[in-house]
């Protein structure tokens, strides 16, 4: 009887345990999550009008930031970096409005289809040369931004072009519930697709462990140089799809690489991903993108000059590390 | 064939493919003065008669500015870090000075503008010091902060273009006789000063120390926070010196001036031969690499090559050489 009570016990407390571990492991992704439902509650609070206009502004602000952060996260986990990033997203932009202007909506799927291979392309560019040159990755890819662009400008030398009718619906408006944006319905099934399965394969796992050890990975089997070639490759396709995003956003190409390097590092450091590599998940640095978003937008109004809110940007990044890097350095002296 | 006859008879040791190895681990500066020499000959070849005091005389106006933020880049690569947040603290001080030219005096703005470079690498010293923040992180977290608030300066006073002083204007963009640039009078005691502080202070051994092995380094009783913060202030004021020359030569005063300018310092220093990992370089790699790069940029704008290609190949350019260097050295 007792027995049989103490197996209900345990068979009670499993689920719990679960939790309570699943809790711990995502604990930085929880604490975001409550941050940004503290955020919206607090935008409501100082503009009871927000509502739906106000959300659906904000996913399709947040759709290209996000895919950037995406691209980067991958690249950051397998103990890389990308500075090129920003250049690629133009570049695919470019090519995308320019080879759309003018053409039927079908030819526009073509293209689309084309722009996600020459995202592809372009990381497993960078990814190959960074293994075969054994130069490093931040040296590399500061030097592919300039490629990238330079191809860019080379395709479009003045913003223009012009996007097929259905990249634009596809991420305006909302779906069903006017609650809904498209952006995010687009965000999530994009990100479920392509990165939920990598993550769950062999090469989500070696992906974590070249970034966490990369001499254990290699000597378990792992093929490090393939594995990282691969996580730029992966890379390049998230930022071809932040670059047809800018397409779909505004609707033209422009050649002039946007802040989303620099932001895209921000908001994977915000998003609890380690820069040393092997930590942290691609949820996190979405959340971090839409924070970094919304207090740039309740700055706007409470009547803040939107300078400071780059100010406070800046501060929030640098916050963030100094405390986790504090957390950590306590845990080490322990 | 002729290397295995070299090697059994060892007539001439420099032919061997060690002996050059070994040359270029030791002494970068003799192949990168010799692609500089091949660059300058092209130029020459590419438009006869290019090549004179006066050509000379624009590309070190121009590589001068370039060389104090690679300046900047080589102390922190050094120690294992880098600085990005040159681009904003440069284009501050240079539009602080603006701001203040016409009002208080430049001098005052000079002061002004020193004193929050500095305040500004103090706090990214202690961060990076101190809280062990990465230096991408950090830096580029204060270029956020640093950017902003020079914005809100920025709508505070209202500045045009003519607020560049005209001694800045002076300094950066004439010459003596139209051929020896007067920034030279800032950029070589600098240049000295960072020279002199690598090869023989204590403290320039301990910013290769910190770079090369960090622990043993703080085992040997290296106080690297302290080492820090000061590199870290002396980077920011020198970003502020190529930020008054940068508004100079440009005779623009705008917070986003020198932002286009970080990148390619890192780039100097990379092609210099310092180590983006730390513990390897030198300043005189760097002032070499810098004038590489202007003479690159010079060579394919005189070509007639549009912007776009003059990107391609610049990017190009620089993973070739790192590559190149890395495969020579067996290095990273």
């Amino acid at each position: 009887m007792s027995a049989l009570s103490g197996t209900v016990d345990t068979a009670r407390a499993r689920p719990a345990d679960a939790l309570a571990a699943w809790a711990r492991r995502n604990a930085w992704d929880l604490g975001l999550v409550g941050f940004l439902v503290g955020l919206l509650v607090f935008t409501k609070l100082i503009q009871p009008s927000y509502g739906v206009p106000g959300v659906q502004g904000l996913a399709i602000s947040v759709l290209p930031l996000a895919l950037a952060a995406v691209a980067q996260a991958i690249v950051v986990l397998s103990g890389g970096i990308d500075l090129s990033l920003g250049s690629m997203m133009a570049l695919v932009n470019v090519v995308a409005a320019t080879q759309m202007q003018g053409q039927s909506e079908e030819f526009g799927v073509a293209v689309v289809l084309g722009a996600l291979l020459l995202g592809l392309a372009l990381g497993a560019v960078n990814g190959s040369l960074i293994v075969l040159t054994r130069v490093p990755d931040i040296v590399v890819t500061l030097a592919m931004s300039f490629v990238w662009a330079g191809f860019a400008l080379l395709v479009l030398p003045t913003p223009g072009g012009g996007s097929a009718k259905w990249l634009p619906e596809l991420v305006t408006g909302s779906l069903g519930n006017e609650w809904i944006p498209k952006a995010a319905v687009v965000l999530i099934i994009v990100v479920a697709l392509i990165w939920i399965p990598v993550r769950r394969s062999w090469l989500g796992l070696s992906l974590y462990a070249i970034g966490s050890n990369r001499l254990a990975a290699f000597r378990s089997g792992v093929s490090v140089g393939r594995t990282r070639i691969l996580a730029y490759t992966l890379m390049g396709l998230f930022a071809a799809l932040g670059g047809l995003s800018l397409t779909a956003s505004t609707g033209i190409g422009i050649p002039v690489p946007g802040p989303y390097t620099l932001l895209s590092v921000a908001a994977v450091v915000l998003g609890g991903v380690s820069l040393a590599g092997g930590r942290g998940s691609v949820f996190g640095p979405i959340l971090g993108v839409i924070i970094l978003q919304l207090i740039r937008t309740d700055m706007t109004f409470l009547d803040v000059d939107t300078n400071l809110a780059t100010v406070l940007q800046g501060l929030i990044l640098i916050g963030v590390v100094m405390i986790g890097s504090l957390v950590q350095i306590r845990a080490s002296r322990a | 064939m002729s290397g295995l006859a070299s090697a059994s008879g060892a007539p001439n040791p420099w032919l061997t493919a060690a002996a050059w190895r070994g040359l270029f681990r030791d002494r970068p500066m003799i192949p990168l003065l010799g692609l500089l020499a091949v660059l300058v000959v092209i130029s020459d070849l590419v438009r006869p008669g290019i090549v004179s005091p006066e050509w000379v005389s624009v590309i070190l106006r121009a590589a001068v500015l370039l060389a104090i933020l690679a300046g900047c880049q080589t102390l922190t690569m050094l120690t294992g870090g880098i600085d990005l947040s040159v681009g904003a603290v440069a284009s501050m001080s240079g539009f602080v000075v603006a701001s203040f030219a016409a009002g208080a005096g430049t001098p005052t703005g000079i002061v002004v503008a020193l004193v929050a470079a500095a305040l500004a690498g103090f706090v990214t010293g202690i961060g990076v010091g101190v809280f062990r923040v990465h230096p991408l992180i950090m830096t580029l977290g204060m270029s956020f902060v640093i950017l902003g608030l020079a914005n809100v300066w920025q709508l505070q006073s209202v500045v045009t273009s003519t607020g560049v002083p005209p001694a800045f204007r002076w300094l950066g963009s004439q010459a003596f006789a139209d051929v020896v640039p007067f920034s030279l009078l800032v950029f070589l005691p600098v240049a000295g000063l960072i020279l002199v502080a690598l090869k023989l202070t204590g403290y320039g051994r301990l910013l290769y120390a910190i770079g090369d092995n960090p622990v043993a380094a703080r085992l040997s009783g290296a106080r690297s926070w302290q080492v820090l913060v000061v590199l870290y202030v002396v980077s920011a004021l020198l970003a502020a010196v190529a930020g008054f020359l940068y508004s100079g030569y440009t005779n623009v005063a705008s917070v986003t001036l020198v932002d286009s300018a970080v990148l390619p310092s890192v780039a100097a220093a990379v092609i210099g031969g310092t180590s983006i990992l730390g513990g390897r370089g030198g300043y005189g790699g760097t002032i070499v690499g810098t004038l590489i790069l202007t003479v690159i940029s010079s060579l394919l704008s005189s070509l007639g090559y549009p912007e776009a290609v003059r990107q391609i190949l610049f990017g190009t350019i620089i993973v070739a050489v790192a590559a190149a260097y890395t495969r020579v050295t067996g290095e990273a």
